[in-house]
């Protein structure tokens, strides 16, 4: 397939136009006569609000109007509330309260919206909003996900009566401890799954345009369709294709931006109210208090091992902690997300589960780059490093005990999910044999010498990737032979522009160059649209465009064997070009010809334009997996980390481009190694986010990480056409178990068995602290 | 931010004259930090006065003993000029440790010492090397000048003009970087100077100090042993969520130890 092929290492066609300031972002967007927005934000934690005086600020230089949510709520605008529903095992339904999209008589966590100023230029309603005098009555306010779960902990939603939305359980406790009471080992984790906050580099921005009764909004999503089925219909109770949601070029998705925000609400609703474009350009300290943050766990666990280290049960209690509301997806990431795949790479049938998603005075947390995937794989990494500290078994060995074999595949998880295929031993080995682990215990000793103590640690992980069942691609061929993508998918980083025209030249023989990808725009794309998040676009968008391709090479069948005057059974099609006998005609021509109807055989419709719409059985996944190998250097002195050596090896299925799965790989690690080694996201008792800004909240940076080898072991998916599996995740869930598990390792002369994430120095310091004076005593 | 005037005097008093003249006048140099705190609106003087026309504070030179560097000198040129790098290598070695290197080719010498950000790492190399400040009005020395977290000595006219460095037989500058901001979470500078050994810490405290005990301890006997057993009391430091006082305290003898190994 030469050079453009599928698995080809091809150069990112978008980066130059990306990289040279050619790139079309929300914030690029202006229309003659918009005003900009400012939002008046909580800086309590947790208050009634008493009265809100709009007096001043509406009388400041500038301004052009102030409303606030009872302003929203008499126009009949809606409130936004979670997509997720769960029962206990007694059939209680999950708390789900209601969000207002400017809050009206109480704020609940700091950053929350309580007004919106509209002024000529940014720094009048900037201004603006410092006059707008909010009267609070402060309660006392939940910071932290522990307490919050606690007895003795305010409640922040009253007429519920408990921070727990829900007591979900998979099953009854007693079932599995019948197994548990067997085991000759049992052992227990406590870990933290440190709450992150994302941080696309850009920060969110919205304009939104009220024209002929119709409404323009533009911003940076991962699709747009839903957005524009949640405004239409919450906000402006309009028929949906009366609201159009253009998001062009994106800075970073990662899960969290692709949800309707309360901010597109306000602004789509300011601009109808005023009759004029509205535009709010938010800062890194909105981003901090108002993206949705990430993960926030507290784990508990047990598991039991038998005589052979062979796992016989586990048992795992979550406290999920989900902010001030469930946001759309919120309760669901321990629960669908990861839960059903605890017990990840690993064959175990006996499995409890508890999870309690609490409420608290702190931004919502939703989707982050692995959603619950990380979480889940994290902590049965370390339960398996525990349960190789109990048996005595090397840390690969009590895995090799465990994983579930090739003959095993397909593989039925107790909790219903079907394994189609994977290398998990394999893994491993390409893993260790890259990182020469047989030789670790030698670079132990040379670092010794020099006062350091180094690590090595490995983690395995699975992660069901594709999101939503539904995708719908399209593809339009030009009567110049050249094509155009319209994809339900959205790139804002993944290099679609790329590895879709690589598609287009592989499936239909259009050079890669003469492939155009349109995205984004909820007026054009497909109507099915659903957007990219959860590794899901090689599946959905690849096997979708493929599907379209099909389609064009049939109806061109029937074209070429009406111009080459033979029978459409006789054409075959190859590279391009529709054969027959020695007769043959190129795509192109037929394209050319697809738009004249004299060339059209009976019953075949004008244009060469195909796309499908792809629907997959919402239970069915694909499993990227991996093993991760990580090695460090601990300063002891010091407590400070330095990492030396990275190996991924990642079975993302067929690789559609190298290039690019390497990349995923890499921003991957690199967020899961923040996670693990420096972001640190701190709420205090009074519920003020003590880490909002970049002096405080430490994201990875080049020099926390080593060289990064990643590799493939490439077996592919059986339950698509393509053979692809996802790849975005994979580093988020591969690294922090990893990382983990190599200062451990540097540390087990310490008897050191886990540290909390982030390790920062101070913590890892206070770790052999405690640890020598446990020793001590 | 909001607006305020702006304006580029030719001279240091012409630019002193304007903050006279200006109530709530603000000076500038680098504006590493003064941008941010505008831009978030955390400060809105009503004149910005910036200092980057004034010629003569700017550069590098040797005066007999002593090195003088300019208020308006970014820490790049400090880090990369060659009479630093062959007369007080440690001091261009800790310039090229702030920031970043768009800081580094914007922030000052003069801006970060009259900022007094106790994190900085400016402070600990001034008073460790028992620098002198130069400014409109008089000569400050280093050990004077830093009063307290965000607080100088100088006084609301008063502009540094230049810091004159003494040039010591040898120092070495050791941090331990913040792991989100890169400021100092500790940084400790040891020089051996003709008036003895000094060492001075920033990041730990609130703004930067000597360590007297470990100065006479090396004095004596210039080897990391001999200071290994003393402390600063951590219960003068500051702790935060990424720093305890006891890890700092712990922190600031361990990098003393490693500044005065690095003399071979």
């Amino acid at each position: 397939m030469g050079q453009y092929g599928i698995g080809q290492p091809v150069r990112r066609k978008e980066d130059v136009r990306l990289l040279t300031g050619k790139g079309s972002y929300t914030d690029d967007v202006n229309f003659d006569g918009q005003v900009w927005a400012a939002f008046v934000r909580s800086p309590q934690a947790h208050a009634k609000i008493l009265s809100i005086d709009t007096s001043a600020a509406k009388a400041a230089p500038g301004v052009v109007a102030v409303f606030t949510g009872s302003d929203m709520k008499a126009d009949g605008v809606g409130t936004l509330i979670t997509d997720v529903e769960f029962k206990d095992l007694a059939g209680k339904d999950m708390f789900r309260p209601k969000r207002d999209f400017m809050t009206i008589d109480r704020v609940r966590f700091v950053g929350e919206m309580v007004a919106v100023v509209l002024a000529e230029t940014q720094a009048q309603a900037k201004a603006g909003a410092e006059l707008v005098m909010v009267d609070y009555d402060a309660l006392p306010a939940v910071g932290s996900t522990a307490f919050a779960a606690a007895s003795n902990s305010p409640v922040i939603w009253e007429e519920h009566g408990s921070n727990v939305g829900v007591h979900w359980e998979n099953r009854p406790e007693a079932e599995i401890e019948a197994h548990m009471a067997k085991a000759k080992t049992r052992v227990v984790v406590d870990i933290v799954n440190n709450r992150v906050v994302p941080n696309p580099m850009e920060p969110r921005c919205a304009v939104a345009k009220w024209d002929n009764d119709e409404l323009t909004i533009y911003a940076p999503t991962q699709g747009g369709r839903r957005i524009q089925q949640g405004l239409a219909k919450i906000v402006m109770n309009l028929p949906a294709d009366k609201v159009r949601v253009i998001s062009a070029d994106v800075g970073g998705g990662f899960g969290i931006r692709g949800k309707l925000y309360p901010e597109l609400g306000v602004v789509s609703w300011a601009t109808r109210k005023i009759g004029r474009p509205v535009k709010w350009r938010g800062d890194r300290s909105e981003t901090f208090v108002s993206d949705y943050h990430g993960r926030d766990q507290i784990n508990h666990a047990e598991l039991g091992l038998d005589a052979n280290g062979r796992v016989v049960a586990l048992k795992v209690w979550t406290i999920v902690n989900c902010g001030a509301y469930f946001a759309e997806n919120g309760p669901r990431l321990p629960i669908n997300g990861g839960g059903r795949i605890i017990p990840g790479v690993y064959d175990i049938e006996n499995f409890y589960f508890s999870v309690k998603p609490v409420l608290s005075n702190t931004v919502p947390t939703d989707t982050y780059r692995g959603a619950g995937r990380p979480e889940a794989n994290f902590l049965m990494e370390r339960l398996m490093d525990a349960a190789a500290d109990a048996t005595g078994l090397a840390r690969d060995e009590i895995r090799r005990r465990n994983v579930i074999r090739q003959d095993q595949m397909p593989y039925r998880t107790q909790m219903g999910m079907l394994i189609d295929s994977g290398d998990f031993i394999g893994n491993m080995d390409m893993a260790m044999k890259a990182a020469d682990w047989a030789g670790f215990e030698a670079r132990r000793a040379e670092s010794a010498k020099r006062g350091k103590l180094r690590g090595i640690g490995l983690s395995n992980f699975v992660e069901p990737s594709g999101g939503r069942p539904t995708e719908e691609m399209r593809i339009q061929v030009t009567p110049e032979g050249k094509a155009v993508v319209y994809a339900g998918t959205h790139s804002h980083g993944q290099g679609h522009e790329t590895v879709w025209a690589q598609l287009i030249q592989t499936f239909l023989g259009i050079p890669f160059e003469n492939v155009s990808l349109i995205q984004g725009d909820t007026k054009i794309m497909p109507k099915e649209a659903a957007g990219t998040f959860g590794s899901r676009s090689s599946w959905m968008g690849g096997v979708g465009l493929q599907r379209s391709a099909k389609r064009i090479v049939e109806k061109g069948t029937k074209i070429a064997a009406n111009l080459m005057q033979a029978e459409p059974e006789k054409v075959s099609f190859d590279a391009g070009v529709f054969s027959a006998g020695t007769s043959s005609v190129t795509l192109a021509e037929v394209a050319k010809a697809s738009y004249e109807l004299k060339n059209l055989p009976d019953g075949v419709e004008p244009g060469l334009d195909e796309s499908y719409f792809l629907k997959r059985d919402p239970e069915e996944f694909n499993y990227p997996n991996g093993t991760h190998v990580i090695e460090v250097e601990v300063d002891p002195d010091l407590g400070k980390i330095e990492m030396l050596n990275y190996i991924a090896v990642d079975d993302c299925g067929k690789v559609l481009n190298p290039f690019i799965v390497h990349g995923q790989v890499y921003g991957g690690v690199a967020q899961g190694i923040g996670q693990a080694m420096t972001e640190m996201t701190v709420y205090d008792d009074e519920g003020q986010l003590v880490t909002g800004s970049f002096m405080d909240y430490g994201m990875p940076r080049a020099h926390h990480l080593s060289m990064i080898d990643a590799l493939f072991n490439e077996v592919p998916c059986k339950t698509n056409d393509l053979g692809v599996k996802g790849a975005g995740e994979a580093g988020a869930c591969g690294a922090p178990g990893a990382f983990v598990s190599a200062v451990c390792d540097a540390l087990k002369g310490f008897g050191i068995r886990h540290i909390d994430m982030p390790l920062t120095p101070d913590r890892v310091w206070t770790a052999i602290q405690k640890a020598k004076a446990a020793k001590a005593a | 931010m909001e607006n305020f005037a702006y304006h580029t005097p030719a001279s240091v008093a012409d630019a002193a004259k304007l903050l006279e003249t200006h109530e709530d006048a603000k000076l500038m140099s680098g504006g590493m930090t003064l941008l941010p705190t505008l831009k978030q609106r955390l400060a809105a003087p009503s004149d910005l006065i910036d200092l980057a026309k004034v010629p003569d504070i700017k550069g590098v030179c040797r005066d007999g003993d002593e090195l003088v560097i300019g208020a308006m000198t970014t820490h790049a040129e400090v880090h990369e000029n060659a009479l630093v790098r062959e007369l007080i290598p440690g001091l261009a070695s800790l310039a090229g440790q702030i920031g970043d290197p768009a800081v580094r080719h914007r922030g000052t010498i003069g801006g970060s010492c009259a900022n007094a950000d106790p994190a900085a790492d400016y402070p600990a190399g001034t008073v460790g090397l028992g620098a002198t400040f130069v400014t409109n009005k008089r000569k400050i020395a280093a050990d004077d000048f830093f009063v307290g977290l965000f607080e100088t000595a100088l006084e609301p006219s008063e502009i540094i003009v230049g810091v004159r460095f003494p040039i010591p037989v040898w120092s070495h500058y050791q941090k331990l970087r913040h792991p989100a901001s890169g400021y100092a979470v500790v940084g400790v500078f040891v020089a051996q100077t003709k008036a003895g050994v000094r060492v001075a810490v920033t990041g730990a405290g609130p703004s930067a100090f000597r360590v007297s005990e470990m100065e006479a301890a090396l004095s004596k006997d210039f080897s990391a042993k001999a200071i290994e057993n003393i402390k600063v009391d951590a219960a003068d430091l500051n702790n935060d969520i990424h720093a305890s006082a006891d890890y700092r305290a712990h922190v600031v003898t361990v990098l003393a130890k490693r500044a005065v190994a690095a003399r071979g």
